[in-house]
């Protein structure tokens, strides 16, 4: 009867999938999400890099967070829940199963190998949506400072994306807010 | 019974916890979680902790979660003996560390359904966003390079666990090379690096 609403359960059987393939950390899971989102029209570019930013500045697993936020944009709080849920299960699968029966599988040769291929993968796979949100984003020089300065400070200097973030969201905020005043 | 209760209740309680008190993403929530699982209650030793966090970066799904889930196992199965105890403290941590990011997260997703298309917020996340390529242009350079100060003094070292030679740096130019030209796929190309490393190693 709902032809045109996306299910719970196509939400969930996505992050799912999504969740299955997201290996390390969150940022590992922005190529995935851009595909999987982007292809079936769930999400906008344009929105890509503010789910990552909010979700960043948020406490919690960062792919949690983001599932949370797509979600809620696609569904609500159920969506946000189906989301959450399905890209969790692949991992609480798999953990249990090792952890059960399978507790050697970390001196497997072969798991070892594979996981020598994935990883350079999984970094070229972070690159591409940053590449593409540059090219998106990116118009003016003082975006280009903010971008170097992130990288510079979170790579080499140690400092928390989080503080980064609320600085610029101080910042930014008080330069619009002047420039709004003015008429 | 009332013990493994109230177990469960302080694992729930701990991982409540540290997924509130985390910002950053599952490497910053590892060290919360060593110091809460092995200083602080002593449910597992500095050894099997070691264990966990190594299978919970091999494998697929958030490292945050997997850890979680594995602890969450361990310390019940380990007090009680029984299987199915471990998936309940599995199930009770996972979502005891995921509690918090709904809390907050449902607030922000609100604000920003609500707010972006308001002149003051779209100004805050147009300097977001070049900010987030940065962040993201971060995460990839902390996997392949690591920074060490003395003295005031950058060195910096390739992280081996990720780059151990040349074939590293060849799957990663031919993956970035098939996502961002040949368009393949990114779960096609994880599967690809991971043929690709069974063969080359």
């Amino acid at each position: 009867m709902e032809q045109e609403k996306i299910s719970l359960w196509q939400i969930f059987a996505v992050f799912a999938k999504i969740g299955a393939f997201t290996i390390g950390g969150g940022y590992a899971m922005i190529p995935i999400i851009q595909s999987e989102l982007s292809r079936r029209g769930w999400i906008s570019e344009e929105e890509l890099p503010d789910i990552v930013a909010l979700s960043q500045s948020a406490p919690g697993v960062m792919a949690v967070n983001i599932s949370i936020f797509a979600g809620y944009r696609l569904r609500g709080l159920k969506g946000s829940i189906a989301a959450t849920l399905g890209s969790i299960t692949p991992s609480f699968l798999i953990i249990l199963a090792i952890a059960m029966f399978f507790s050697a599988f970390k001196d497997n040769p072969w798991v070892e190998r594979a996981f020598k291929g994935i990883r350079p993968a999984v970094i070229a796979l972070i690159l591409v949506p940053m590449v593409n949100m540059a090219r998106k984003n990116n118009h003016t020089w003082w975006s280009w400072v903010l971008s170097g300065a992130a990288l510079i400070l979170v790579a080499f200097l140690g400092v928390s994306p989080i503080w980064i973030l609320l600085v610029v969201m101080a910042a930014a905020f008080s330069i619009t807010y002047i420039k709004e005043q003015k008429p | 019974m009332t013990d493994t209760l109230l177990l469960l209740l302080s694992l729930a309680g701990t991982f409540f916890v540290i997924g509130l008190f985390t910002f950053g993403g599952g490497y910053a929530m590892l060290s919360l979680i060593q110091t809460q699982v092995v200083t602080a209650h002593g449910w597992l030793t500095e050894s099997a902790f070691t264990d966990i966090v190594a299978i919970s970066q091999m494998t697929p799904g958030p490292i945050g979660i997997n850890t979680a889930t594995y602890v969450g196992y361990d310390v019940l199965s380990g007090a009680t003996g029984s299987h199915l105890l471990g998936i309940l403290g599995s199930a009770t941590a996972t979502l005891a560390i995921s509690l918090p990011s709904f809390l907050v997260m449902l607030l922000i997703v609100r604000f920003y359904t609500r707010f972006r298309n308001n002149a003051l917020f779209e100004g805050v996340m147009a300097g977001i966003r070049p900010t987030v390529v940065g962040l993201i242009a971060a995460a990839a350079v902390l996997l392949v390079i690591s920074t060490s100060w003395t003295a005031g003094v950058p060195s910096f070292s390739i992280v081996k666990e990720n780059i151990t030679d040349w074939k590293s740096w060849l799957i990663l130019g031919a993956a970035f090379a098939g996502a961002r030209f040949a368009r393949i796929n990114p779960i096609l190309l994880i599967i690809l690096g991971a043929i690709a490393g069974i063969l080359l190693w």
